[in-house]
């Protein structure tokens, strides 16, 4: 019987997307929403995330532009995704007029062992990006804290 | 809710980057977790903060689920006068919070 196990398959996928977690498809899918189709080069903008998490409730995690850019051109935004989190986003930051360097540092939660991906949007319509393969010992979410 | 703590250098150079830290009190619960009973608990977080400097804005900042507890932010700004430094911070239910330093340019 095919039909069963499709609809299996879709519930499990239904499952997957709601509470469970998010995939590299999801992650991709809010990637192709931000860049509208543009192509993502690497390079420009660094992703500073530990190699080895042991907890994976904070883990302090910088993005910045750290070169300096071509004259007239500017970063308008930065935003990091993750691969193995019950969602993609992590944190989107936007640049208004009185920003200073394009950096944004904070602490993250980490689900498990996983790829996190940066993408700096520049006001030339450019995509870059940088990821990092991390191992999480302890996992966000399973802890109390 | 506490007030944040926010750090600013007391003076800056006109024309400078200088870095804003901002850490709110806020338990970040990602709407993922159960509690005893197996019932999850509610998503409560606190959705975007927004920082201006004397009326313009210098960062716009989306938080998802996947910020720790207690979110901190560290990011730059480019100093040209004196004058406030604003913190918005939104959570799930809506309610907006802000907080005002000032700064001084020297």
């Amino acid at each position: 019987m095919i039909l069963p196990r499709r609809l299996l398959l879709i519930g499990t996928a239904t499952m997957l997307a709601t509470p469970a977690g998010a995939t590299k498809s999801d992650v991709a899918t809010a990637i192709a929403a931000l860049t509208k189709g543009a192509p993502i080069r690497p390079g420009r903008v660094r992703l500073d995330l530990p190699l080895l998490v042991e907890n994976g409730n904070a883990v302090a995690m910088t993005i910045d532009v750290p070169d300096p850019l071509p004259a007239g051109e500017r970063v308008l935004s930065l935003h990091v995704f993750a691969e193995g989190n019950p969602l993609p986003g992590i944190v989107n930051a936007y640049f208004g007029p009185r920003a200073g360097l394009p950096r944004l540092s904070t602490r993250i939660r980490l689900a498990t062992s996983q790829t996190v991906i940066a993408i700096a949007a520049c006001a030339d319509g450019t995509f870059w990006s940088d990821s990092v393969d991390l191992l999480v010992t302890l996992a966000a979410c399973v802890e109390d804290s | 809710m506490p007030r944040p703590l926010i750090n600013i250098p007391r003076k800056v150079k006109r024309g400078s980057s200088f870095d804003i830290r901002i850490l709110l009190a806020h338990p970040m619960e990602s709407g993922q977790r159960r509690d005893d009973f197996g019932k999850a608990i509610p998503r409560d977080i606190i959705r975007s903060v927004h920082c201006t400097y004397a009326g313009e804005e210098i960062i716009r900042v989306d938080l998802f689920p996947a910020i720790a507890a207690n979110p901190f932010l560290v990011f730059s700004a480019r100093a040209f006068e004196s004058g406030p430094i604003v913190f918005t911070w939104t959570d799930d239910q809506g309610v907006a919070s802000f907080d005002t330093v000032d700064l001084v340019v020297e």
